[in-house]
């Protein structure tokens, strides 16, 4: 079986099940993808001998019942991983190696998968492009010279490319479904508290989800199925029953009412970008949906909005990364001021320390009301604005993204230009919604597009299936071509 | 007793200064784990025994609030008369300290999970009220250790997480006298409550004393000091006494106070300016998102009023009547639950006032001395009692007693065995008393004869002898009223 790699992860599950691969001939043809592609920089850490053991084991005694049998993972290095090396793609955390397990990367492990190694990522996730890793940027498999998108980058790429079946990633403000765009799969961000939040290094407590990145729609839902669950160490964690995603995935969306708000049509935006929406609309339409004009009147205020919150709860979270329990330290201090200053000076990024900068601003006494405390309305404006639509509506369909992936070094030098990247995807964030980024097309250069469809909270199943029709119906295929081996 | 009146002012060259005090009262609560992680709270652990990976902040680590700290300080903000509020959320205090892991501490500060309340009082000049402004709950800090190495700071993060209760009161307090009062006050009432064990050795119990002086008579406030982290009543009145001087020098030489935060150097007994207000730090309180904010069930609220035990001030009013305590007394003996428990069992087997006497005498006295609580007293409150009814039957003198007490001290017996087996009992046969006293009168005739001719004062001679006669055991009232009778004759 030469080709198992760019099966679909519910293809590997049935070969698996079937016996017609076993796990260690499946993880070892992991591992072959994955030392020839180490020009894409797509992971910071393996973890092969581990790998191969825990394969050998299923295949000694496999259990075929669980959702993910005996299938290799890689994870984006932000999830803890008991005893293996997790750096949030941080110099100041490039010795840290946690003595427990995150709740998602153990949910994962308890439905009979095992770690293949950690995915490179921006610094502390927070990044567009994933250039801002302390390991170096990744890159995307569909050109050389493009990023796979950020935070969740590692992950993206290696999913295209063929090194891990599926992957997680982490979803801030637009950093699981973005990637996903950029490089042609598909990424859901869950709602918030769906997927608990222990062991996964903090950015902004408030907006942080973890959730799945595949390569089709079925192996999205096998993946939160698998991931998601109430979780009593996570106060935030939303305690109802377990769903059957993949079970109860559908494709009949007749009668369904989706929602196009006309905010996100913004300005300058690329008209294939404008196309691919049209083109989504069209295919819902033919499958029976019914198309809504909607206003998200609050949508132009997201971006700020989220550019104040999200810092400032990261400048708090971070304070804790300060060389004393673990982690780097830096040998110059000469008192403990200096050696805080040293450590985070030596140990932060240049992105990292801009949002703990911003954060500290807008928390500050006399800022505090003007910036924090009017951005947390705000933010509960944009909530009501869904709310109010989702009365009369079952989803919404927007664009991912405003481009398709840019250019490494592009945008580096141009914070703005690069925080415009996430404009589509954080109001999801700020709402605390689900959302998918489905791949949906490509631009005239070739490069892949996504489409996002926006739920009500706790509506995964419903956005799965419109997503698993519009799949079906899209004819999208990712083609790309393995420059890199 | 006496009322007199308030009378503590700071006498300067221009006039009288009053002194204005509010506390900041952080006291530990009694739980069995911290207020976010399951660490134990127990003091006296090797250092950095007790931490998890919450108290220690490691890398995706989040709190989840103990229901049991929540409980206590409901408990306590009932016990404070205050009100309960449904609904507090948990701030994030944000700054740099090596021994506070998560680099903010977690405490609540727009919306306390209990309110305004008030505590009463006894002054000698009678009863005062202090307001409560506010009770809420935070987290510990770890401890610093810098004197164990030359070069290096230690930090042991066994407190680093557990739940404190920060009870500030109004700017009500007015001397040394009332801070140490209001201190005892709070104290007993949770200890009452068993929210938290007041043991300021172990550092279950310290304050920031806010400080502030105006001319007598004045309506307006003066700048005040915080000074920070006072751990005992004593260091408090003498940091206050330092403090009020520092500032009526201050005015009487026509400068300003500072507002700022002080230091207490107890080996110079002096506070020391720690920072200004411009250095003041800028927290950043912000609500913290890794917890949602604490709504509470009236259900709840009312069930834990419900539950709460007699508080002192009932216990004292109850005490005055159903034991006839005077206000003194009673205040004594509710001071402590363990007293108060005690004194009861006491009392509903003996003489409700004889016991109440004995009590804060020789008990007292003796548990004092011995350096020992109550709850480990030598003599139980059965013994206890028996020896009161043995005095108050006349089985045994007051003086006799006292002999008694000190073998129950030291034997652990019951003052029964110990009467019997001594020969103690009071002699209390009127014609056997009769029959010693004609004796010692017939040995005493010349001093019979100098009685009769009006040296009355030799009647105590004649007690003393019938006393050394008896080995002490004749009861004394008897022996006056035998005496007087035969002398008269």
């Amino acid at each position: 079986m030469s080709n198992i790699t760019n099966q679909s992860l519910n293809e590997i599950i049935e070969n698996i099940k079937t016996k017609k691969i076993s796990s260690t001939d499946l993880t070892k043809a992991y591992i072959k993808n994955i030392e020839s592609a180490k020009k894409l920089n797509a992971f910071v850490t393996t973890t092969f001998d581990q790998a191969l053991d825990k394969a050998k084991q299923f295949d000694k005694k496999p259990n075929f019942d669980q959702l993910l049998p005996g299938i290799p993972l890689a994870v984006k290095d932000l999830f803890c991983t008991e005893n293996t090396k997790t750096t949030a793609g941080s110099n100041i955390l490039n010795n840290f190696i946690p003595s427990y397990e995150s709740t998602v990367t153990k949910n994962l492990w308890d439905n009979g998968s095992f770690l293949l190694g950690k995915l490179n990522c921006d610094e502390f996730a927070m990044g567009s492009s994933n250039e801002t890793s302390h390991y170096g940027n990744v890159i995307n498999p569909v050109g050389d010279q493009l990023v796979p998108g950020g935070s969740s980058g590692g992950s993206s790429s290696a999913l295209a490319a063929d090194l891990t079946p599926a992957t997680i990633g982490t979803d801030t403000g637009g950093s699981i479904r973005q990637p996903a765009s950029f490089t042609g799969t598909v990424g859901l961000k869950p709602t918030y508290g769906l997927c608990s939040r222990w062991g996964i290094v903090a950015f902004a407590s408030s907006l942080d989800q973890a959730g799945p990145m595949t390569k089709t729609i079925k192996d999205c839902a096998i993946m939160l199925e698998s991931m998601s669950g109430f979780d009593e160490k996570d106060s935030t964690s939303i305690n109802k029953k377990k769903e059957q995603y993949s079970k109860n995935l559908k494709d009949n969306i007749k009668g369904l009412k989706i929602g196009i708000p006309k905010e996100y049509r913004v300005d300058n935006m690329p008209k294939e970008v404008d196309d691919l929406w049209e083109k989504g609309k069209k295919i819902l339409k033919d499958l029976g949906a019914q198309l809504i004009d909607i206003s998200l009147p609050h949508t132009k205020y997201a971006l700020p909005t989220y550019y104040i919150v999200a810092p400032a709860e990261a400048s708090s979270n971070l304070a804790r990364y300060d060389g004393v329990r673990y982690g780097y330290r830096s040998k110059q201090g000469k008192d403990l001021i200096e050696m805080y200053e040293k450590t985070r000076s030596e140990g932060f990024g240049d992105e990292v320390k801009r949002r703990i900068l911003i954060g500290t601003y807008v928390l500050s006494s006399g800022y505090y009301d003007a910036y924090y405390l009017k951005a947390q309305k705000v933010r509960q404006l944009i909530k009501k604005d869904f709310d109010d639509s989702f009365k009369k509506i079952d989803a919404i369909l927007t664009p991912s993204t405003p481009s398709s992936a840019f250019k490494i070094g592009e945008k580096t030098n141009d914070p703005v230009s690069m925080y415009l990247n996430d404009i589509f995807t954080v109001p999801v964030n700020l709402a605390a919604l689900p959302a998918l980024s489905l791949p949906a097309g490509v631009d005239k250069k070739g490069h892949p597009l996504g489409l996002q469809l926006i739920g009500k909270a706790l509506d995964e199943q419903k956005i799965l299936n419109i997503g698993y029709a519009f799949e079906k119906n899209c004819g999208f295929k990712n083609e790309i071509k393995k420059w890199w081996s | 007793m006496s009322k007199e009146k308030f009378d503590y002012f700071i006498k300067g060259e221009k006039g009288k200064y009053e002194v204005v005090i509010g506390l900041e009262v952080h006291a530990q609560v009694l739980s069995k784990s911290k207020l976010f992680s399951g660490s134990s709270t127990k003091f006296g652990a090797d250092p950095n025994d007790q931490v998890s990976l919450i108290d220690s902040a490691f890398p995706g680590m989040l709190p989840v609030i103990n229901e049991e700290c929540v409980k206590q300080a409901v408990r306590t903000g009932l016990g404070l008369n205050a009100k309960i509020n449904n609904y507090s959320v948990f701030d994030r205090k944000n700054y740099f300290y090596a021994d506070l892991p998560q680099g903010y501490q977690i405490s609540q500060y727009k919306n306390p999970i209990v309110g305004e309340g008030k505590v009463l009082l006894d002054m000698p000049y009678g009863s005062k009220e202090i307001g409560i402004e506010r009770l809420h709950l935070e987290q510990d800090a770890g401890k610093s250790i810098h004197d164990m190495d030359p070069s290096n700071t230690y930090v042991d993060l066994n407190r680093s997480g557990i739940a404190l209760m920060e009870i500030v009161s109004k700017p009500d307090l007015r001397s040394p006298d009332e801070v140490n009062a209001y201190i005892k006050k709070l104290r007993s009432i949770m200890r009452y409550l068993g929210t938290c064990d007041g043991n300021m050795q172990e550092g279950s119990l310290r304050a920031d004393v806010n400080v502030s002086v105006r001319k007598e008579g004045d309506k307006n406030f003066g700048t005040r000091c915080e000074i920070k982290n006072v751990n005992s009543i004593k260091f408090m009145q003498m940091a206050i006494e330092y403090e009020a001087a520092r500032q009526v020098e201050l005015i009487e030489n026509g400068k300003e106070i500072d507002q700022e935060t002080r230091l207490f150097d107890t080996k110079k007994n002096e506070t020391r300016s720690m920072r200004s207000k411009e250095d003041a730090h800028d927290y950043r309180y912000f609500p913290d998102p890794d917890l949602l904010p604490l709504k509470l069930e009236q259900k709840l609220i009312d069930d834990l009023k419900k539950s709460l035990p007699e508080l002192p001030d009932k216990k004292k009013e109850r005490f005055i009547k159903e034991y006839e305590l005077n206000v003194y007394e009673a205040n004594v003996l509710v001071s402590e639950k363990e007293i108060s428990d005690y004194y009861e069992e006491v009392a509903k087997l003996s003489d409700k006032k004889l016991a109440a006497t004995w009590m804060m005498g020789d008990l007292f006295a003796m548990l004092n001395d011995k350096g020992l609580d109550i709850s480990k007293s030598p003599i139980s409150a059965k013994h206890f009692a028996e020896l009161v009814q043995s005095i108050k039957s006349g089985e045994i003198s007051g003086r006799i007693a006292k002999e008694v007490f000190e073998i129950m001290v030291e034997s652990g017996d019951n003052p029964k065995k110990i009467i019997e087996s001594k020969g103690m009992k009071q002699q209390s046969d009127p014609k056997e008393l009769e029959k010693m006293i004609n004796e010692i009168l017939s040995k005493n005739k010349d001093k019979v004869d100098q009685y009769k001719a009006g040296k009355e004062k030799l009647f105590g001679f004649f007690v003393g002898q019938v006393m050394k006669l008896s080995g002490g055991k004749a009861n004394p009232q008897l022996t006056n009223e035998i005496l007087k009778k035969l002398l008269k004759g």
